[in-house]
């Protein structure tokens, strides 16, 4: 048969880069025994999966935050990785919470030297604060992160996801096995983009997996651990509607101003934060929902058991998810057919072609601190400190009909209405309102919103009048002191650099 | 003519509290003194709300503090503190006869002058917790020209009548009601109906309002903030009522260019109380 | 005043503060602030307790503040208790309090 290949060369030149056939499985050895045919991608350990990865010193590493403070897979993974000597790795987390404090040993040791995450919490965030590692980190929003996986500036080499069941495929979802964190979201992006993907579970079910969130068609690797995390601690946020006085407060005024906003009509769509506010305002939603016989047509997030509540209920028609909160939310997506899963890249991702974020219209975010000017800072503290993350914020925030920021005016001695923002994540441009217990400023590019809410009686006022109101609670507080040195990078979701985070000085 | 719906109970010594509880906005703020505070802590508490009635926060807002009762040794201090620091109203726990009001108001005068505060600035108001509170209410809140408001106080009373809430018609606190309204109203003064102690049972709580407010009482002393919305919204007049008393306002001022004596609306007569109710229901409409 | 014994006022619950005087065996006023808005209040913490000593007269002792993010008429409110609680004092001097 060499004569054909001659022969298509002297047809077409082209051609001749073709290869002859060389036996039915030459490039699918794996078929040749039953053993190999179907258990293949079973490691007998992590340390094996580690190996067959082809992990080398200076690659990335990705994880996703979907188990949130119940999380074992990352500290697992990176001690593991450390044990076995690995150096200069680049650790790409969807997010970092205070469980992952024990990466500050790695860190100082070598293991970890560049991190790229959607923020950071607790001693990791302190240590980092203060200068801990010589990159900067890299700090990225949910649809963000996905744009830097898409233009290459970052690649991740091997992705350790963490799923609640996979089949010895690797067909995995997250809400069918004992420990279960609802929607993978975020790990759907990095099986997608990864080289090498090593999926991590406590529970190995036959093949195949009748229901799919990752397919087998990008899983190399699969671990069957005794612990990827611990179901105490993933649900996050309020499983019951606060009774402090303020959150409420706060949470009444955000559904008024929704109600008179103009967005309020059959077949709007939202999205809400996990905040205690948001929680509670999504019930006096439901109040006002039923009184006007409203339905949503879809609520989009970061989805809470009060927005699959409200769905059980007829209210909500479509629930979209690329993060489950809670239990409620997890139960929601396993068992009711208009609870659909999507990806950050579905989700937010201001490239991909359509992003969900696109068609919402109202949403209530938080912030640690916003400005004058309605600039929104919600990764660093008043300390100068990193303690939150930039998650969906700016990406929803931006492509949002209304966006509405709701926090307390002041959290003890600290404004949360300031002259500048400290560290900025979410321009003003993309901010609507700001609701706090002592009134509601309209950013002025809205006229035609606030006189809406006038015309409602709410308790509106201005910016100016509110950050008044909080120094004249508080004082002005001095100026924090920072060093020269950039410890963060704040990435807007177009990779652009919007902010950076400077070193506290001591 | 000051709108006394809710009077919302304040801890005297808890700090976060006193450095918050003027957002909720209700109609009068009650630091306490009395009840909240352990023993032990009563001189620093006392500190704590003179700071806090100097507070610019609350200049906008009707202030009460809850001294301890005459039977104590701590509320001649607490009439201090709650004098000089500027206090609208004091409220006199457990009062049980006039003779306690006059006490108290001579030592408020005396306070008054010691920190040159005009003589009769600072108001007074008694809260009946026992059986001759009930059958003095009358006498208690003539006693003094001072006197703004008599308050009914469910749970030390009922203790003195052994028996307890029944949560529903309620004929154990019927007389009391009645007999404490009808003080009020002999008195020209307003009355306040008991705390709902149960803070997460909103329809519990709405319900007594209705009581509440079918009697007549001006308003409620209330221990959770959530429940100033809720008061003030049941205590809202309707439409029908808002358009009636914009009507007879309006019958009035005409009364009054036309230099008639007598004002009349539809043919009837209305009497000045109808036009002051008139305009406390307007009043009520726009605080809602 | 005069401050003869330890005293402690206030809570460490969050928008409060600690305070705890004692006497100083020096002849000398030491303030020790602790506090998780120190960058940004530090200097206005220790006015409010500084000017709230003074006008008690208050010239030698040792205050400990533990701060947890307390307005300042918490702070003088504090302190003014917890002197007067130290200097074992019954009767209060109320021109000197505000």
């Amino acid at each position: 048969m060499t004569s054909a290949l001659k022969r298509l060369e002297a047809q077409d030149p082209a051609l001749g880069k073709l290869r002859h056939f060389s036996g039915a499985n030459a490039e699918t050895p794996f078929l040749a025994n039953s053993d190999t045919k179907l258990h293949r991608k079973l490691c007998a350990s992590l340390e094996e999966a580690i190996q067959r990865s082809g992990l080398k010193d200076g690659m990335t590493i990705s994880f996703h935050h979907a188990f949130r403070e119940g999380d074992k897979v990352v500290n697992k993974v990176v001690d593991t990785l450390a044990r076995l000597g690995f150096k200069n790795l680049t650790l790409a987390s969807s997010s970092l919470l205070n469980c992952h404090d024990p990466l500050v040993e790695h860190i100082k040791n070598g293991v970890i030297t560049q991190i790229y995450s959607s923020g950071m919490r607790g001693k990791l965030a302190e240590a980092v604060s203060n200068g801990l590692m010589e990159r900067p980190v890299q700090i990225h929003s949910h649809g963000g992160r996905v744009h830097l996986l898409q233009t290459g500036e970052l690649k991740i080499d091997v992705a350790f996801l963490g799923v609640s069941c996979c089949d010895e495929f690797g067909n995995a979802n997250g809400s069918r096995g004992k420990l279960n964190c609802g929607s993978l979201g975020y790990a759907k992006v990095d099986a997608q983009f990864a080289r090498q993907v090593v999926l991590l579970t406590e529970e190995v079910v036959d093949f195949p997996n009748p229901s799919v969130s990752i397919s087998q068609d990008r899983v190399d690797w699969i671990v069957k651990l005794d612990e990827v995390g611990d179901s105490s601690k993933i649900s996050v946020g309020a499983a019951r509607v606060t009774n402090n006085p303020r959150e409420l407060l706060i949470a009444r005024h955000a559904a008024d101003v929704i109600e008179y906003s103009g967005y309020f009509n059959d077949g709007f769509s939202m999205q809400t934060g996990s905040g205690a506010s948001s929680t509670a305002a999504t019930r006096f939603l439901e109040e006002r929902m039923t009184r006007k016989g409203i339905k949503a047509s879809f609520a989009l997030g970061g989805i809470t058991g009060g927005i699959a509540d409200l769905h059980k209920k007829g209210l909500i028609k479509t629930v979209v998810d690329v993060q489950s909160f809670d239990g409620d939310a997890a139960e929601s997506l396993r068992t009711s057919s208009s609870h659909l899963e999507i990806s950050a890249n579905e989700y937010a991702n201001p490239t991909s072609k359509a992003a969900y974020v696109d068609r919402v219209n109202v949403v209530i975010l938080s912030a640690l601190e916003i400005d004058l000017d309605f600039n929104v800072n919600v990764i660093t503290g008043s300390d100068g400190v990193m303690r939150g993350a930039s998650g969906g914020h700016c990406d929803v925030a931006a492509a949002a009909d209304l966006t509405i920021i709701v926090a307390p005016l002041v959290r003890s001695r600290l404004p949360t209405v300031v002259r500048r923002v400290t560290t900025l994540l979410t321009p003003g441009e993309s901010v609507d309102v700001l609701v706090t217990d002592h009134g509601i400023a309209v950013n002025p590019k809205r006229p035609e919103v606030e006189q809406r809410l006038r015309d409602a009686h709410l308790p509106v006022t201005t910016i100016d009048e509110l950050h008044q109101q909080a120094v004249a609670l508080t004082g002005e507080p001095e100026p924090l002191e920072f060093t020269e040195r950039i410890v963060g990078i704040v990435r807007y979701r177009d990779g652009s650099v919007i902010d950076v985070v400077r070193q506290v000085r001591n | 003519m000051k709108l006394r719906r809710s009077m919302l109970f304040v801890p005297g010594d808890n700090a976060a509290m006193l450095s918050t509880s003027f957002v909720y906005k209700p109609d009068s703020i009650m630091f306490d003194l009395e009840d909240a505070v352990s023993p032990r802590e009563k001189d620093s508490a006392r500190l704590m709300v003179y700071q806090a009635l100097q507070h610019p926060a609350y200049r906008d807002i009707e202030t009460v503090v809850r001294i301890n009762g005459v039977d104590t040794e701590f509320w001649q201090k607490d009439l201090e503190a709650a004098i000089r620091g500027g206090v609208d109203i004091v409220r006199l726990p457990k009062t049980e006869n006039a003779q306690e009001i006059h006490e108290l108001e001579a030592h408020v005068a005396r306070i008054e002058k010691g920190c040159e505060r005009p003589v009769g600035d600072t108001k007074l108001m008694a809260a009946i917790e026992s059986a001759s509170g009930v059958v003095n209410a009358v006498a208690i809140a003539s006693a003094s020209p001072r006197m703004v408001a008599i308050a009914m106080a469910g749970f030390d009373y009922l203790v003195d009548m052994h028996t307890r809430r029944s949560d529903g018609w309620e004929p154990e606190l019927f007389y009391a009601r009645a007999s404490v309204l009808h003080a009020a109203r002999a008195a020209h003064i307003d009355a306040f109906d008991v705390v709902y102690g149960n803070v997460n049972d909103d329809e519990g709580f709405l319900r007594e309002v209705k009581i509440a407010k079918q009697l007549g009482f001006n308003g409620k002393s209330l221990i959770h903030p959530k429940q100033i919305e809720l008061l003030h919204k049941a205590y809202a007049p309707s439409e029908e009522e808002v358009n009636h008393a914009k009507r007879v306002l309006a019958a009035a001022e005409e009364a009054h260019r036309k230099g008639l004596g007598v004002v009349s609306l539809d043919g009837k007569m209305i009497d000045p109380p109808v036009i002051d109710e008139a305009q406390m229901t307007l009043q009520m409409a726009a605080a809602a | 005043m005069k401050v003869i014994k330890e005293a402690i006022a206030g809570t460490l619950e969050s928008s409060d503060l600690l305070v705890k005087v004692a006497p100083s065996h020096k002849g000398t006023r030491e303030i020790v602030i602790r506090s998780e808005v120190i960058k940004q209040f530090g200097k206005q913490i220790r006015h409010a307790v500084t000017d709230t000593l003074d006008k008690l007269s208050v010239s030698d002792g040792s205050i400990v503040i533990e701060d947890k993010g307390a307005l300042d008429c918490v702070i003088r409110a504090r302190v003014q208790a917890a002197v007067l609680r130290a200097c074992g004092s019954q009767e209060l001097d109320w021109g000197r309090l505000s």
